[in-house]
């Protein structure tokens, strides 16, 4: 392990970039999911139609594909930025199907019953959305989200060796190729790096699903 | 609409009938509007010439044949890829899993060790290690038909996905009704014969869309390659042609239409068998649906 440890500041540097990623992706990705999770069981028909649209393309898409085109397309018209940004907004996009999925899985699994048994004792569709669904489906919405999360920590590799300078892959790579050191305790290195990411987060998504979970 | 989809709000009366048809029709607005807008913006910049499309669209442009060889070859490699880390990785898998199952408390440790480490890894990472680390350390897989980068590629892929389907095998098993073993024990069986020719046949039926929904995922992280080395996989291939042809836009479209008609024809088809199997009574019996939605990769 001596590489790695000579290079600590490296490595420690990488780290923080990768995390930096995984949180504007998570961010964005949440939000944009939600969305379109929203156009999806709304009642308007051409707003489901795009949303089915948004998920069959980038759940069926490799996320290096997106990635190439978001760096490669979008200055062709005009948009030009980092590669921090273009590997971001890549990471975003694909996530978000992902994201929209996980949602919509947890709404759909409330019974119906539950949301009739609220309008048949008088709450309207605002108090039954707030009082009855929503907080069922929030629920059940932890477990299939918090994996769609993980796996979105593990992409954030891909975002990086995709040409993201600075982040815990890329710092290995340069420190292999540029500085001729060995593979093996390098890339042991990085592989721990997100070990040290994915385990925790993997630890505190089974603590919330014991906690959230509902009998049914 | 289905029935579970009703759930957010009730059947629709004349009112809320109107407000749909007023919502549709600013959505519907509001949609063009946001294609007119990308429309124009591509042809403002002359991303709709035949010069970029001709090449990937017009049979009688001279690009058009070397082109869809390359694509060809891909699709081809890729293909190669996935199916043999699939293969590989259905059987690591069902040996960990039967071994997690047998074993007793002590002799897990190590195997709950493996599936947690390589389940953590970013499968980049898993394929940088087959595809460059393993020379490094002695394991040279140069003289395999395929050579190294797809030796290396296969290793990684099916490290990460042998340790999923470990989960899905041992999910399935232990959704089998309880009988079911008692039942083969009772019979004379021993352990060894139960699991292979009672339990595991059962939890393959149940578990069918779940492989075949991972399969997706191993053919779209074939595509991670491309960062690690040079093996002419669809992604790769896609490259070179939009370095020759200076097209991105339009080759990475086609590339995207490529790997999602593959995938989507592939998704279809788990949905039919899970869908047939609901209507038989096993699947319904074990909780099956429950399996399915594993997808979990790049």
């Amino acid at each position: 392990m001596g590489p790695v440890l000579e290079n600590l500041d490296l490595f420690v540097q990488g780290f923080l970039t990768s995390l930096s990623i995984i949180l504007w992706a998570l961010v964005g990705s949440l939000l944009l999911g939600v969305l379109i999770a929203a156009c999806r069981v709304s009642p308007v028909p051409p707003l489901r139609a795009f949303g089915s649209f948004w998920v069959t393309t980038f759940r069926n898409t490799p996320l290096s594909v997106v990635l190439f085109a978001c760096a490669f397309g979008l200055p062709e018209i005009g948009i030009n930025r980092s590669f921090f940004f273009f590997g971001v907004l890549g990471l975003v996009l694909y996530t978000s199907a992902f994201v929209c999925e996980a949602v919509r899985s947890g709404i759909n699994s409330v019974p119906a019953g539950q949301a009739e048994a609220a309008r048949s004792i008088g709450l309207n569709f605002g108090q039954a959305l707030r009082y009855v669904v929503l907080p069922q489906a929030l629920r059940t919405v932890i477990p299939p989200l918090g994996s769609v999360v993980i796996a979105m920590f593990k992409n954030s590799a891909v975002v990086g060796a995709f040409g993201v300078g600075g982040d815990l892959w890329s710092t290995g790579q340069t420190l292999v190729s540029a500085r001729g050191f060995e593979t093996l305790p390098i890339f042991t290195g990085v592989a721990i790096g997100f070990l040290l990411i994915t385990l925790p987060a993997g630890a505190l998504l089974q603590v919330i699903e014991r906690k959230a979970a509902i009998a049914r | 609409m289905s029935r579970e989809e009703a759930v957010l709000f009730d059947a629709q009366g004349p009112r809320a009938r109107r407000r749909t048809t007023i919502g549709t029709a600013v959505a519907v607005v509001a949609l063009l509007g946001l294609a007119y807008v990308v429309a124009r913006r591509l042809a403002d910049r002359d991303q709709f010439s035949m010069e970029k499309w001709g090449p990937l669209i017009n049979p009688g442009n001279e690009n058009f044949g070397a082109v869809w060889g390359l694509f060809g070859e891909g699709i081809r490699n890729t293909i190669i890829a996935a199916v043999i880390a699939m293969t590989l990785s259905i059987v690591l898998g069902t040996l960990i899993a039967v071994a997690r199952l047998s074993l007793g408390r002590a002799g897990r440790i190590p195997l709950v060790g493996l599936v947690e480490l390589f389940r953590g890894l970013p499968v980049v990472v898993l394929v940088y290690f087959g595809v460059r680390v393993l020379p490094d350390v002695g394991l040279d897989l140069r003289d395999w038909p395929g050579g190294q980068v797809l030796w290396g590629l296969i290793i990684g892929l099916t490290a990460y996905n042998m340790v999923i389907f470990a989960e899905v095998v041992r999910a399935g098993v232990a959704s089998l009704p309880r009988g079911q073993r008692e039942a083969a024990l009772a019979t004379g069986l021993t352990n060894g014969q139960t699991m292979r020719i009672v339990l595991l046949p059962q939890a393959f039926r149940v578990m069918l869309p779940a492989i075949i929904s991972q399969l997706v995922v191993v053919l779209k992280d074939t595509s991670l390659v491309t960062f690690v080395a040079n093996y002419d996989e669809l992604l790769s291939q896609g490259e070179s042609i939009r370095r020759n042809l200076d097209n991105p836009i339009q080759t990475f479209v086609v590339v995207a239409l490529l790997y999602i008609a593959i995938n989507y024809a592939l998704s279809r088809l788990a949905q039919w068998i899970q869908a047939r199997q609901a209507r038989g009574s096993t699947a319904k019996a074990t909780g099956g649906g429950d399996l399915v939605p594993v997808r979990d990769g790049a």
